[in-house]
């Protein structure tokens, strides 16, 4: 059905600047608390936008889990 | 495109900052909004907004890195809780060596009229008279221009070497309005009592 197979992967060492939320096209992100980006699964079509901007470097763009 | 906001030039006021404490001295007491404003909004908002899109410096970078930065992923250690936090002491422990030096001139010391780059190399550069304030208060703006100078060198070569925005990495506001939310949310967890979506997570 999905025809978006990859979904980016926020790291724990975040500093939460928002780089990634700023450029994502699908406003997929959000910084939860001011703490950490979270990537709502919903939306995000896995083109790794956000993981070539981060400046931390912490994001990764991974296979989706199957869901059952 | 997406639609530019008001607060999308906020990088104009950054850079007119800069120009107009090269002219003025007593400019850069304007500096104090860029350190209380994001304070204030992590302790009260209890978030990074303030990074997230009201930052002038975030999106000076930006705009320059477009161009410049080589766009590599920094090294590990930049990102690391010890360099980021060690940062952070060591820029507190220079604040108030410069808070010191105020207090100095304040009691009668002479003005140092200078800006130091680096907290070691004086700038060359012969600031306009300013004999009509306080000294102390000259002697503050010395000291708050030297700071900001300095990070934007700092924030400058990082944009050039690794990606646009790396400054923010380690940037001590950064890590400071980082850490008031984290301890903030902490909190609320215990208030409330729903650990379950603790924002560490995922
Ligand atoms: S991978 Fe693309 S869609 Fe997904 S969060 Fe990053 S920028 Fe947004
Ligand atoms: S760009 Fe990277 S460090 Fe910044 S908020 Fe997004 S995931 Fe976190
Ligand atoms: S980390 Fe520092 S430079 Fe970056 S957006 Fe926040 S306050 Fe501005």
């Amino acid at each position: 059905m999905r025809p978006n197979l990859k979904l980016a992967r926020i790291g724990r060492e975040c500093v939460a600047c928002g780089c990634c939320a700023s450029v994502c096209p699908r406003q997929a992100i959000r910084i939860a608390g001011g703490v950490i980006a979270r990537v709502d699964p919903a939306l995000c079509v896995g083109c790794g936008k956000c993981a070539a901007v981060c400046p931390a470097a912490v994001i990764t763009i991974e296979a989706r889990e199957v869901q059952a | 495109m997406k639609q530019k906001h008001w607060y999308d030039y906020l990088w104009i006021g950054e850079l007119a900052y800069l120009v107009l404490g090269l002219f003025n001295i007593l400019f850069a007491w304007l500096g104090m909004l860029f350190f209380t404003i994001p304070l204030l909004v992590a302790l009260f908002g209890g978030s990074k907004a303030y990074c997230n899109r009201y930052c002038g410096r975030g999106q000076l970078l930006n705009l320059l890195g477009k161009k410049l930065s080589r766009n590599q992923p920094p090294p590990r250690f930049l990102r690391s809780r010890w360099f980021r936090y060690g940062f952070l002491t060591f820029f507190m422990v220079m604040f108030g060596r410069m808070l010191y030096q105020t207090y100095q001139v304040f009691a009668g010391m002479p003005l140092r009229q200078a800006v130091t780059l680096l907290w070691v190399f004086r700038l060359p550069w012969q600031w306009p008279d300013v004999s009509m304030a306080s000294p102390w208060a000259a002697q503050y703006a010395y000291g708050v221009f030297s700071i900001m100078l300095t990070s934007t060198l700092l924030g400058f070569v990082t944009m050039l070497l690794f990606r646009p925005r790396s400054w923010c990495v380690y940037c001590p506001m950064g890590t400071m309005t980082q850490g008031i939310c984290q301890l903030k949310h902490r909190k609320e967890d215990l208030v409330h009592g729903d650990g379950a979506e603790s924002p560490a997570d995922r």
